[in-house]
């Protein structure tokens, strides 16, 4: 249990680190930026009480936002995929999610993929919407939230098998 | 009573969740941009110190880059220092200069989101305060918005609610200079009377009107201009001199006047 506490809380700095160090400055093709703080919420242990896990979350949005000078936009896209996080291990998984012995790493590929991929189409959803915040640029939005979230399901794929997580 | 309490237990998770979305929210559409960027911004004792010592790694990449751009503006500098009209002996008190220049770095820059802030390694003891305009070797950059003891927020030109005073060079119509979001080399200059005669390439300079920064610092060309949907004024699209990608070494105006200016504004608009 301490063991858990410990990995979380070096995760959380080590991607808010990253998140603000490297992926903010990246600007591939001028303005991607791939979000890969997302992957917290992906490698955060199932079972775990789900008030913190929102709280947390919230946490992680805003310290990402003292970084970005974007008032609470990261904040308020991450509160928004750890509330729904269920639901949609439930759209992914199945039943399966009810059993004790349910582990991430013991579903499909393509579970997983979908998982990731949905966290992040809401995320980043929710975050351009709130950005931008005119109906007039729903192209903009859309073409954003495309372009920026297929980098960081590559980035967050290629993350994921580096740092594949052991975990019961 | 009982049915409240149930209610809450039950929905505890979907109320947290509003909850902290509402706060989220509410930090990201207050109106006052004051208090909105004072509590997030960069400006602050952890992340800027974290920022500076990022930068103080990546900042030799660009050296040779830098020394180019300084050497240019030296170069232009002795041009003008070596052709100015030598009968004009009347000398500048230091007390009175309009303007004083503190020289910076960029220690964090944004340019791909919709509201873009830029980081200073120059703060409060550096006499920095909020509303000092920013410039380049080349241009402008924006305005600062927010200080702290080491460090300054700057919001950018390129910045949805960003809005400089600016006019086509050598003539006076001035107009607002705004940012759509779209593209992070083209500003929008917008409120320029349809009476006027434009031309693709004109030089876009800062107007004189705002206190902010001095008359005539430059800005950008113009790429296209069309008229808006009433048809009477302009909407010009600015190409900025200014590379936003790549900026380092910075220039933080201060108008010495500033204060009594707004001062007597305010007296003038109370009555």
């Amino acid at each position: 249990m301490n063991n858990s506490y410990f990995v979380n809380t070096i995760r959380f700095i080590l991607l808010v680190l990253v998140q603000v160090l490297v992926f903010n400055q990246l600007n591939f093709f001028g303005f991607i930026n791939p979000m890969v703080y997302i992957l917290f919420l992906y490698w955060y242990p199932i079972k775990e009480n789900r008030a913190a896990f929102i709280g947390l979350s919230f946490v992680l949005g805003l310290s990402i936002d003292f970084f970005s000078d974007s008032m609470a936009l990261h904040a308020a896209s991450t509160v928004t995929i750890a509330y729904i996080r269920p639901a949609i291990m439930r759209f992914v998984f199945g039943v399966n999610i009810e059993f004790q012995s349910f582990r991430l790493g013991s579903s499909t590929k393509a579970q997983q993929i979908t998982f990731l991929a949905l966290l992040i189409v809401v995320h980043h959803l929710v975050f351009f919407t709130l950005e931008i915040f005119s109906f007039a640029n729903t192209l903009l939005i859309l073409k954003k939230t495309m372009a920026i979230g297929t980098a960081t399901l590559i980035l967050c794929l290629l993350f994921t098998s580096l740092f594949s997580v052991k975990r019961p | 009573m009982q049915q409240i309490i149930n209610f809450v237990i039950r929905y505890k998770h979907f109320l947290l969740y509003i909850f902290l979305l509402m706060i989220s929210l509410g930090f990201t559409i207050q109106s006052h941009s004051y208090h909105q960027s004072s509590f997030f911004n960069s400006s602050n004792w952890l992340t800027g110190n974290i920022y500076n010592a990022s930068n103080s790694v990546t900042t030799y990449f660009g050296l040779t880059e830098e020394n180019k751009k300084l050497v240019e503006e030296n170069k232009r500098l002795r041009n003008i220092l070596f052709n100015i009209k030598q009968e004009d002996t009347i000398r500048l008190d230091s007390v009175a200069l309009a303007y004083t220049i503190t020289s910076g770095q960029i220690i964090n820059n944004n340019f791909a989101k919709a509201r873009n802030y830029l980081t200073l390694n120059k703060g409060e003891k550096d006499s920095i305060k909020p509303d000092m305009g920013v410039i380049t070797t080349k241009g402008i950059l924006g305005i600062v918005e927010n200080t702290s003891r080491n460090f300054a927020t700057v919001q950018s030109v390129l910045n949805e609610k960003s809005n400089i005073n600016a006019k086509i060079k050598n003539t006076d119509h001035f107009g607002s200079l705004v940012w759509n979001a779209k593209r992070y080399d083209v500003v929008q200059l917008v409120d320029i009377p349809r009476l006027v005669k434009l031309s693709v390439g004109d030089t876009i300079v800062t107007g004189g009107m705002s206190s902010i920064f001095p008359e005539n610092v430059l800005v950008g060309s113009i790429q296209k201009f069309d008229l808006d949907t009433s048809n009477s004024f302009y909407t010009i699209d600015v190409k900025l001199f200014n590379d936003m990608t790549n900026v380092k070494n910075v220039y933080i105006v201060q108008n010495t006047d500033r204060e009594e200016i707004l001062e007597l504004e305010a007296i003038t608009e109370d009555e």
